[in-house]
């Protein structure tokens, strides 16, 4: 079954979507990260978007309950590099990733996690 | 359903059954988008319009087609997309394109979202019968 890859820095789990995704292969996303933000004891979530050209409702939804459950998993998510196409389309879209962490790139998302970890 | 006065330059059609179906829309969209020369942002508004309303028509229209035009008028370019399916339709069409409204458990942004990402926007529907839906992204001049 087709996936996307989660990678384990340290504490954190990071993942980087390189693909279109359709939404079954969203979904299935979410629920391998919710099981090894468990099996890995991860702390945090970095997830890179920056190759994603199209965040419609259903991609940000899976990017807001992806914050949401690793919340109440006691780990924090970070969403990177969101192109700035996308973020003007999501917003007029009508969704504003309330409760998502965001940082500009990889760079940056990594030092908030490690951050809030002090 | 087109409006006036528009010249169809080139068009295709795609069948619209499954998740992967939506993923070649939005490529396909997305094509013809900077073929009709759309900015960046404009593109990623009709390809994001096509998504909300691809999605719908496979989850709620039980699958259809869309027909992707790139059409003129007069000197104006611009893309208009048409998706048709003969699902259930939609009994009550104001309430479906309220911010919020949804019956799948979704956020309810689909058609409300789309029809502000684009710059014309028509939806007919008659229940038991089917749903289409058309919109259309002009080239700024």
């Amino acid at each position: 079954m087709e996936r996307i890859p989660i990678l384990r820095m340290g504490r954190f789990l990071l993942v980087t979507i390189q693909v279109d995704m359709h939404d079954q292969l969203a979904l299935t996303l979410q629920d391998d990260l919710t099981q090894r933000i468990v099996a890995d004891r991860a702390r945090g979530v970095l997830m890179d978007i920056s190759s994603l050209d199209v965040v419609d409702s259903f991609i940000g939804r899976m990017i807001s309950n992806i914050a949401a459950m690793s919340r109440v998993l006691d780990a924090q998510t970070v969403v990177v590099g969101m192109q700035p196409a996308v973020a003007i389309t999501l917003v007029e879209l009508g969704l504003d990733l309330a409760g998502v962490r965001t940082a500009l790139n990889v760079e940056r998302g990594m030092a908030l996690l490690q951050q809030s970890e002090a | 359903m087109a409006t006036d006065a528009q010249r169809v330059e080139r068009s295709d059609e795609l069948a619209l059954r499954s998740g992967e179906d939506v993923v070649r829309l939005r490529q396909a969209v997305r094509e013809r988008a900077v073929a009709v020369g759309l900015s960046l942002v404009d593109q990623t508004k009709i390809v994001t319009a096509a998504s909300e309303i691809g999605r719908n028509t496979v989850q709620y229209g039980g699958g259809g087609i869309a027909r992707i035009a790139i059409v003129a008028n007069g000197t104006r370019r611009g893309l208009r997309l048409e998706f048709s399916d003969h699902g259930p339709g939609i009994a009550d069409i104001a309430q479906a394109l309220q911010d919020g409204f949804t019956t799948g458990g979704g956020l309810g942004l689909g058609l409300s979202g789309a029809k502000r990402l684009c710059d014309e926007f028509h939806i007919e529907s008659e229940v038991g019968k089917g749903t289409r839906v058309s919109l259309v992204r002009w080239k700024p001049y």
